[in-house]
């Protein structure tokens, strides 16, 4: 089969007077020499046509009032009364300053822990040490959140959890860990520093690892420190690829892990814990409200968009000027 | 060199290891209390606020769950979800992966540029869930399988892989006759075996892990996956095992030993992930 298409096409390129005819026929032909691959993508174009090309499609839903009896067909228009309703509920203001505020706490105590860490690491030189640190480091990775929030409960439950145990017999108090929304919060950002930042300081120690060691040998020549090293080589040499992380992590912070969220949530804390996908699940799924959620997803998505779109526009021209 | 730089650089060093030493502590205290506290008698609980390492190794918790005919089924259907889901996610993404390789496919650049789209926009949790109820899935596994079969992350990286493949390669074999779908399965795949395996533990996890999903898409409780039930005896403290299994009393140590065998199948298949996964793997296949 391959030697015959090897024939064809040599003499394709070298005749260049009959060119449309030519090119046409090369484009026949090229399809048919694709047609076992067009077989193969064929479950794979499915899935995103009906699974991810339907949803938008029925993003439609957001401008009626649906009824899962009357169906897409059926449903009643309502134009943009949903995104009325969203802009005027109360809700709405909550959804986005604990969204923001969510945000804010991720980058300012979640974002300098990989790259803290991967600094420390680099400086590490025994290698068994070092990768046995990060095996260690890097499993609460693959720990589900349903684990971490359970391991939470456990140890912190009320009446038997092991850390209040270990408060009270040192005089304190048992602290309400999670029922109180005081420590919603801060419980969040420590659950996904323990969970991702072994994982997210390899791309930094990757980083690290193709720093021209010409560098430190003329540092350690000019009787510089090795946290001086640090200080004016490595971190220098890693700037632009924390600057692209800081921005895209800033341009995906509508896409929270609503499964941790949603894990840690309960009618106490629903004030600082409640963002846009668990309000869609809780007033979508739960409560029925298909049409309004909708446009509640659609918002999100929107906005989501914008911001990635910004933050990939700007990563990109740091990714030209930036680099040292 | 002063000898002041010198001891600086061993002040530091020293600061180094000991301020890792703590971070790694105290990451992994958590799982060591808890397979600590799964093998701890009933006994230890109520005479110890808070201990590590029980005095005495008990296993009753452990045959308390495999006495329970609902933790028994959750741990099935876990593996009927993951081995399946992963099955499918494979075949799907590989397939489609390597038919988008091929630089002369005509139709490559729509097809691609759909891909991305969804990466970046996505009609979000309420019409898939729409889709799915318009299908038939809901509270079949289908819904499970279907919805994630492809990641389009693991997608674009492996089609920069299987893009790798040198041109001469792919022309001798098709010169001994070899058709595209021999291509991919005798020569493609083997060259890409570590990229392989590292996607298939990557999908294993976000199987065995996922909770959201069974809770959205399945109703009927006797389908749940472990990590549903996990929640309801953990997080909700429902009691909902039979009042007596079996002579064995229910303990504090349950609920730790049902954490302890949610992770253990991570734990077996970490090892070959080490194995496979490395730096190199991200780098190179991030570059493409």
């Amino acid at each position: 089969m391959g030697n015959r298409f090897k024939k064809t096409a040599k003499p394709i390129q070298t005749a260049s007077i009959p060119k449309v005819k030519n090119a046409r026929e090369k484009r026949k032909k090229m399809i048919k020499r694709g047609l076992p691959i067009y077989l193969m993508l064929l479950p794979g174009v499915l899935y995103f046509l009906i699974f991810n090309y339907g949803p938008l499609i029925g993003l439609t839903v957001a401008f009626m009032e649906y009824d899962p009896f009357q169906g897409f067909l059926n449903s009643e228009w309502v134009g943009l009364e949903h995104f009325r309703r969203l802009f005027e509920e109360r809700i709405f203001l909550d959804l986005l300053s604990n969204t923001l505020i969510l945000g804010i706490y991720d980058i300012i105590f979640y974002f300098p822990a990989p790259i803290i860490l991967a600094l420390l690491l680099n400086e590490i030189r025994l290698r068994w040490f070092k990768s046995s640190v990060q095996t260690i480091l890097y499993t609460p990775h693959f720990v589900s959140w349903v684990v971490i929030v359970g391991i939470t409960a456990v140890l912190f439950s009320t009446q038997t959890g092991a850390v209040n145990n270990l408060l009270e017999n040192n005089g304190y108090n048992r602290i309400e860990l999670l029922t109180d929304s005081q420590y919603f919060r801060p419980l969040w950002v420590i659950h996904n520093i323990w969970n991702g930042m072994g994982w997210d300081a390899i791309i930094y120690l990757a980083a690290m690892s193709s720093v021209n060691p010409e560098l430190y040998h003329a540092a350690r020549v000019d009787g510089a420190s090795r946290i001086q090293m640090t200080w004016h080589i490595t971190l220098p040499s890693i700037m632009y690829v924390v600057i692209i992380m800081l921005i895209l992590r800033m341009g995906g912070f509508m896409d929270l892990s609503y499964t941790h969220i949603l894990l840690l949530q309960n009618p106490l804390n629903l004030n600082v814990s409640e963002v846009f996908d668990t309000y869609i699940y809780r007033a979508g799924i739960l409560g029925g409200q298909f049409g309004y959620t909708t446009a509640v997803g659609l918002f999100k998505s929107m906005v989501g968009l914008i911001l990635v779109m910004v933050a990939n526009t700007i990563a990109k021209r740091m990714g030209k000027e930036g680099v040292y | 060199m002063s000898k002041f730089k010198l001891n600086e650089d061993k002040l530091f060093s020293f600061f180094v290891y000991f301020l890792i030493t703590v971070i790694t502590i105290l990451v992994a205290l958590p799982l060591v209390y808890v397979l600590g506290g799964s093998l701890a008698p009933r006994s230890e609980f109520v005479t110890r606020n808070f201990f590590l390492i029980p005095k005495e190794i008990s296993l009753d918790a452990y045959k308390y769950l495999f006495n329970s005919s609902e933790f028994l089924n959750a741990l099935k259907n876990s593996i009927i979800i993951t081995g399946i889901g992963t099955f499918i996610n494979m075949l799907f993404t590989t397939l489609m992966a390597y038919g988008l390789s091929k630089r002369w496919l005509v139709g490559r650049s729509i097809i691609n540029f759909m891909v991305l789209f969804t990466m970046l926009f996505s009609g979000g949790m309420i019409p898939l869930y729409l889709i799915v109820n318009n299908l038939g899935l809901l509270d079949s596994y289908w819904s499970i399988w279907l919805v994630g079969a492809i990641s389009p992350f693991y997608l674009i990286v492996m089609r920069g892989l299987f893009g790798n493949i040198p041109d001469e390669l792919e022309e001798a074999a098709k010169m001994d006759g070899c058709g595209e779908w021999r291509l991919l399965f005798s020569i493609a795949l083997p060259l890409a075996r570590p990229a392989m395996a590292t996607f298939t533990i990557f999908y294993i996890v976000s199987h065995w892990n996922s909770y959201f999903d069974a809770i959205l898409y399945l109703h009927d409780q006797d389908k749940m996956p472990l990590q549903v039930l996990l929640r309801r005896l953990i997080i909700m403290e429902e009691d909902f095992f039979d009042p007596h299994i079996a002579d064995i009393a229910f303990s504090q140590a349950v609920p730790l030993a049902a954490i302890i065998i949610t992770i253990v199948p991570l734990i077996i298949i970490f090892p070959f992930f080490q194995k496979y996964f490395n730096k190199g793997f991200l780098l190179g296949s991030v570059k493409d």
